[in-house]
């Protein structure tokens, strides 16, 4: 079965691979997280607002979202960009938006529904009491959140927005259809180009796994040491 | 914008001469749906198998079911469509493997395949937490009535723990249909492909991305629609069903 594996395609291909693919990989998980879960609160904080208009926002953007595939999104945003970006800096024509900047924008606007959900879980699962009680002591909506309700949601939802991340950091390779060199588009385009599809897939899988699985591995562990302290 | 609107581009032909492009999305949407209905009952199939062999008291059916849970959760899915369809022809003896490559719509089976896996592993977990959820008395009283394990998991266990988690199934189903969209890599002409493949065709982008939209929104609607009037049906009385949210 392995016996024409050939092992020494990807001992070459090992630099491109992860200098070049895998840091563009990484580059987009950490930033669509942090992106996401700054939008992402906001949106929760929006959803959860008094005032209509901004709930009724949050709400249908959140659900449009989560409503269609991540590589229909990833296709409008990569059409929608240069348009956006002509009418924001008035440019004669259609601006020219890189692949990073298109899958950034993309991935931070659609994570950020998916973190919207979590947070707005993490904050109603702080109990109302602490509310009134800081609105007794004299805080303002913007303190109670600030330093009562979203430190505490926080605590209470990192292990879930972490395996959010781990999601996020699978759902990168889908950049693929873009023809964009991440991890995966690294890997396909050696496969292509040597022939050598079966040894470039069967280790993109690994390394994928190997990085999934320890990092869920550590999340399960904080889950434990979270869940004590409370 | 500075963007020229035409959606009289729908009408017109598409490049097989024979479908106009509205026709061609609309069989997309179908073939989507065929996708995704084939793939979740195979992933009902193998969630309840792997859900069973996680919860059952036998030290190497928990390990088997974890092995393929963790698998399956921790390999992006486009990676496992690659690995059903460019990687498991070449690993099967060369007779097999000819056939698979030679099989009409080959593409549309491996989706079934991987997408089925896929969101079956994510369905055990499901399973795991509805028999988990029965109280242990349920189980217990199955076996001293002198039931087998595998009737007590047929006529005691399983018919409560289904019921209980229709409501996560359904959140489940929805990401199945979102997720045949990868299938578009390997070459299935779904839903997100035929806009593609009109806006190859036309040049006409977001009016082929907005239908496709429409009736992504759509068949969402029709598909939560259809699932609370089981969840209604399947309601236990004075079982709170878990209404879970998450999965894509």
């Amino acid at each position: 079965m392995f016996a024409g594996f050939d092992f020494d395609v990807i001992v070459r291909a090992l630099p491109y691979l992860f200098l070049d693919g895998m840091a563009f990989t990484l580059t987009l998980t950490v930033l669509a997280t942090l992106g996401g879960i700054v939008l992402g609160t906001l949106l929760a904080l929006m959803r959860l607002s008094r005032f209509a208009v901004l709930s009724t926002f949050a709400a249908s953007y959140v659900n449009l979202m989560r409503s269609l595939p991540l590589v229909l999104v990833i296709f409008w945003f990569y059409f929608l960009m240069p348009y956006v970006g002509q009418w924001v800096t008035g440019a004669a024509n259609p601006v020219r938006v890189g692949p990073f900047w298109s899958s950034l924008v993309t991935f931070t606007l659609f994570e950020a529904s998916y973190f919207c959900e979590i947070i707005r879980s993490g904050i109603q699962s702080v109990p109302r009491g602490q509310v009134m009680a800081s609105q007794a002591m004299g805080m303002t909506t913007a303190q109670t959140m600030g330093y009562v309700i979203l430190p505490q949601a926080f605590r209470n939802m990192l292990p879930i927005l972490l395996t959010q991340t781990i999601v996020l950091f699978q759902d990168t390779s889908l950049v693929y259809v873009l023809s964009i060199t991440d991890f995966l588009g690294a890997a396909a385009k050696v496969a292509q180009r040597d022939g050598r599809l079966l040894e470039m897939y069967l280790f993109a899988a690994l390394v994928y796994f190997a990085i999934s699985f320890t990092a869920s591995f550590f999340v399960r562990r904080l889950q434990r040491r979270v869940a004590i302290v409370r | 914008m500075d963007y020229t609107w035409n959606w009289s581009a729908l009408w017109s032909l598409s490049l097989d001469g024979r479908l106009t492009y509205f026709e061609t999305l609309l069989l997309g949407l179908a073939w989507t749906l065929a996708t995704a209905l084939s793939a979740f009952v195979l992933a009902l199939l193998v969630g309840s198998l792997l859900g069973v062999m996680r919860s059952a008291p036998v030290a190497w059916m928990n390990r088997v079911g974890a092995c393929f849970v963790e698998l399956f959760r921790n390999v992006p899915l486009l990676v496992q469509m690659f690995l059903w369809y460019f990687v498991l022809p070449e690993l099967l003896p060369d007779a097999a493997g000819d056939w698979l490559k030679q099989l009409p719509d080959a593409q549309f089976y491996t989706a079934v395949l991987c997408l089925g896996c896929y969101h079956g592993a994510r369905v055990a977990e499901v399973v795991r937490s509805g028999l988990g959820s029965l109280s242990r008395g349920q189980g217990m009283a199955g076996q001293a009535l002198g039931l087998t394990l595998p009737q007590t998991y047929r006529y005691v266990l399983l018919p409560m723990a289904y019921r209980i988690v229709v409501p996560t199934l359904t959140s489940e189903f929805l990401s199945t249909t979102k997720n045949t969209s990868v299938a578009l890599a390997i070459g299935l002409v779904e839903l997100t492909a035929s806009a593609r493949a009109m806006q190859e065709g036309t040049f006409q982008v977001f009016e082929a991305f907005a239908v496709a939209t429409v009736l992504y929104l759509a068949l969402n609607l029709v598909i939560v629609f259809l699932m609370r009037v089981l969840e209604r049906k399947a309601q236990v009385p004075g079982y709170v069903s878990g209404h879970e949210k998450g999965g894509r």
